[in-house]
């Protein structure tokens, strides 16, 4: 296989391996991963969502079996937070699996976070945009609660990061 | 992973100034920890457990920076070292004590986190200057969490307010010794890394004396046009590893599982 054949492989693999607390995203989706080179070593450019995130060892440990099963021996994975990684690098399809999956998207900026957090949310169940949050904070740190007064569910949404 | 260290710049200050942020994210994140299960209501447990989680893995990012300085490691610098090596301010390691005060400590904390992150964001040295810009996108949330805090129980019922003031009298002096200035820290400032603790603070109680003045809460503070005096002692010391027992029996309870089966793997 040539160099970018071994690539696309190792794209292709990282892309198999999904958030532990979001199955339904890879970590490609999640946009965690910014890049992969290849020379004597397999090097993985990671860029963590939440610092404080245990999902984080969880997932470079599956990154280096997967990889180890591909045949690469050597994988270093380097973290980078230049930029930071933000929840703007989520793409249209990503946030409507989220949506799916029962968690809001978070909005399409949150450079201005004061802002972001004004922007009507609707309910991921039954669309309504009638919701307040409950607490910035949620059952992981790229959550918060918010309450639909329509349909009178609680609901998780994505974290403007 | 050995790294490239710029030579003109400071390493041992640039090391004693990781190490103090690193130690008092660890200290206070542990103390955070222990509002889960426990706080008033449902949302503060959860808050206070997402921002004890957010404290200690912001720890983890300053204790990595140093190993690539020092070459130790994350586990040895928090769960081997002993306590009287640790450089956190006193005011971190004090017990959680009443709602009203931890709501208070966090407060003040992260206001003086911001501060030294948007200083730290312009810092000559690229990995603490991309850390800095990386915990400060994540520290937004807890100060816009503990301003509201502030102002609904600084302006709640006359209880909350009473409550909050006595928090106050009680953390301030003690908040002071965040801005205790380290040794060698001339350097650091000579090299563009921050202005120092002393500019920090000031930058600070301009920050804070509005917030809780809205909020009908009081600093022991006098304040002219120009300039805010301070009308207390500071609580100092930490830097110096001069600390309280309290830390001794935080640090006793953060390494007791680790010391009890030493290099296993988790």
């Amino acid at each position: 296989m040539d160099l970018s054949g071994k690539k696309q492989q190792i794209w292709d693999e990282l892309g198999k391996i999904v958030d532990p607390e979001i199955p339904v995203l890879s970590l490609v989706e999640m946009k965690v991963i910014r890049d992969v080179r290849i020379d004597e070593e397999v090097t993985v450019v990671f860029s963590p969502t939440f610092v404080g995130c245990p999902a984080t060892s969880m997932m470079m440990g599956e990154i280096r079996t997967r990889l180890m099963a591909l045949g690469y021996h050597n994988v270093r994975i380097e973290t980078t937070f230049s930029p930071p990684w933000s929840t703007d690098l989520l793409d249209a399809a990503t946030r409507e699996k989220l949506r799916q999956f029962g968690v809001a998207p978070p909005p399409s900026s949150a450079d201005d976070l004061t802002e972001a957090l004004r922007e009507p949310v609707a309910c991921p169940a039954c669309g309504s945009a009638q919701t307040e949050m409950e607490s910035s904070f949620g059952s992981t740190l790229c959550r918060q609660i918010y309450f639909c007064k329509d349909c009178r569910q609680s609901f998780e949404r994505f974290k403007p990061l | 992973m050995p790294i490239d260290f710029p030579s003109h710049l400071p390493r041992a200050a640039i090391e004693k100034l990781l190490l103090a942020m690193a130690d008092d994210e660890l200290i206070l994140g542990h103390r955070d920890s222990e509002w889960t299960g426990h706080a008033p209501i449902l949302e503060e447990d959860i808050a206070f457990s997402n921002i004890a989680q957010d404290e200690i893995g912001h720890s983890l990012v300053w204790f990595t920076l140093l190993q690539e300085l020092t070459g130790q490691t994350p586990d040895e610098m928090g769960f081997e070292r002993d306590w009287s090596n640790f450089t956190c301010c006193r005011f971190v390691a004090y017990p959680r004590g009443d709602f009203a005060y931890s709501v208070v400590r966090q407060f003040l904390f992260d206001e003086a986190e911001k501060v030294r992150l948007e200083a730290l964001r312009h810092c000559p040295y690229a990995p603490m200057k991309e850390a800095a810009g990386k915990i400060l996108r994540e520290e937004a949330y807890h100060v816009m969490h503990c301003r509201g805090l502030i102002e609904r129980l600084g302006k709640g019922t006359p209880e909350s307010h009473e409550r909050m003031h006595t928090a106050i009298d009680t953390a301030f002096p003690q908040a002071l010794g965040m801005f205790e200035v380290l040794e060698e820290e001339e350097k650091l400032v000579e090299a563009g890394i921050f202005s120092g603790h002393t500019m920090l603070q000031a930058e600070w109680l301009k920050a804070i004396h509005p917030i809780l003045t809205d909020a009908t809460l009081s600093l022991p503070i006098e304040r002219t046009d120009s300039r805010i005096t301070v009308r207390c002692v500071p609580d100092a010391g930490g830097r110096r590893h001069s600390h309280t027992e309290h830390l001794k029996h935080l640090v006793d309870d953060l390494q007791q599982v680790y010391r009890s089966i030493p290099n296993t793997n988790w």
